[in-house]
């Protein structure tokens, strides 16, 4: 159920365009507010997580604008937030990643990020659209998104849980790998909802739903 | 699967598109945005804009442009044209575009593809490559094809993939506008030379020809712009094609 009292907040921490984010939710009929004000972010009940780039910029540039443990508070609040993060958003919730050496992620989920195999891997990076195998059709994440719908990736690196029963879809371009985990209210997804299309709206409007 | 993808450009002039747009069922003929919205409900995986206008105020109408069109689309987008420095970049990935296509400033200034690669990631960055076959050697061309570099075109894809590319979008000079289809030779050629996805371009006609440039030409996705633009055919007819052919595409 929508209740009026929706806030959407965007984190605002300089990687990449976050204004493609709330281009989708205005899309449906949402006005989410880009900030990295952590009151506003303590008053959000949907907090997402976006980012393009190098994870270490992006840690580095949460540290920085005192962002981390604001997220971390939110997402304890089961209750009350529900949490997405996307493409690197989903990524920096893992312990660490392999990118330009071993760089430590928020460790929120367990498990690391590391690049795909250049040994058997022909084109790096991932570019394109993929389908995905949905391995959790009740979440309501997936409610009527068919299995093997197409989603937008565009990446090298992708995470690596060590539990794999939190792998919600997973893709398969030479190595199969987690397209979406989900967690109690973490919702994280490795390809870029915004940009794709139907089912990508559709994705979003389910996760404020 | 990653599905291959098929690319339609609009080159824009004016915050107009130019080059004969015959779609009746645009009001406004040559508006960029309603050519977009058009082109992603026909399932176009994503959207190429070329923009050639040469006047001073550019920057300014095409960041406009840039912002109205990501409000409306929700598929990924390339701007180039007259790129010319970090700034450019910073400024169009900032009003919403997802990749920028580099092309002369490129060749004039190849550290800026480091730079940019450095700076915004690799898979925000493009190089484009116009080339023509001059007596038996493929050859780069800027200033919009009007200017033979010498350069070849194998060894600049090397270089630009190895300065931290992210695609290369490939247009032959020779078949562009010949609707004889891609020229294949060139594609496989830049294709088996880097690791990075190679874009066709130039010859389109039909279905067939997308079908060859995937197969034989191993491109990761293929441009067009008058077939679609002239309603010759359409990007869905295209995909159910491909798709009855083995190919792997997004229906």
């Amino acid at each position: 159920m929508l209740s009026k009292d929706t806030i959407i907040v965007i984190i605002d921490y300089g990687m990449g365009n976050l204004n493609n984010v709330k281009n989708s939710f205005n899309k449906i009929g949402f006005n989410p507010i880009i900030t990295n004000d952590f009151h506003k972010i303590e008053k959000a009940t949907h907090l997402i997580l976006p980012g393009v780039g190098g994870f270490k910029d992006a840690m580095k540039e949460l540290k920085n604008k005192d962002l981390i443990q604001p997220i971390k508070d939110a997402i304890s609040n089961h209750e009350f937030v529900s949490f997405l993060g996307i493409c690197l958003g989903m990524q920096l919730l893992f312990e660490s990643s392999e990118e330009f050496g071993v760089t430590e992620g928020l460790g929120i989920l367990k498990g690391k990020v590391i690049k795909f195999n250049e040994n058997f891997v022909p084109i790096i990076p991932h570019i394109g659209w993929n389908d995905i195998n949905i391995k959790k059709n009740e979440i309501k994440e997936f409610k009527n998104i068919k299995n093997n719908s197409f989603f937008y990736f565009l990446h090298s690196y992708y995470c690596k849980p060590d539990d794999g029963a939190i792998t919600a879809a997973s893709c398969c371009y030479y190595e199969t790998f987690a397209a979406c985990v989900k967690k109690d209210n973490i919702f994280a997804c490795q390809f870029h909802p915004e940009k794709s299309h139907d089912a990508g709206l559709t994705l979003l409007k389910n996760f404020v739903s | 699967m990653l599905a291959k993808r098929i690319i339609p450009c609009l080159d824009i002039k004016d915050n107009k598109v130019v080059k004969g747009i015959n779609f009746e069922s645009i009001k406004s003929a040559g508006d960029p945005v309603e050519l977009a919205i058009s082109y992603n409900d026909d399932l176009a995986d994503e959207l190429m804009f070329l923009d050639i206008t040469a006047s001073f105020e550019k920057r300014k109408t095409l960041i406009e442009l840039v912002k109205e069109i990501s409000k409306n689309i929700f598929i990924p987008f390339s701007v180039g044209g007259g790129i010319s420095d970090i700034n450019d970049i910073r400024n169009l990935l900032n009003s919403g575009a997802d990749k920028i296509s580099i092309n002369t400033s490129a060749v004039l200034n190849p550290d800026l593809i480091d730079e940019a690669a450095k700076k915004f990631g690799s898979s925000t960055i493009v190089i484009a490559l116009d080339v023509k076959n001059m007596d038996g050697k493929y050859c780069v061309f800027t200033h919009g094809g009007r200017k033979n570099t010498g350069i070849d075109a194998i060894s600049w894809s090397k270089e630009v993939y190895n300065r931290g590319a992210g695609e290369i979008l490939l247009t032959s000079m020779d078949m562009d506008g010949t609707k004889k289809g891609f020229d294949i030779k060139l594609t496989n050629l830049v294709a088996q030379n880097v690791k990075i996805p190679v874009i066709a371009s130039g010859g389109a006609s039909c279905a067939k020809d997308f079908e060859d440039v995937f197969n034989e030409g191993h491109a990761s996705a293929a441009l067009a712009a008058s077939i679609f633009h002239y309603k010759e055919t359409n990007i869905t007819a295209i995909k159910s094609y491909l798709r009855s052919h083995g190919i792997d595409v997004r229906i």
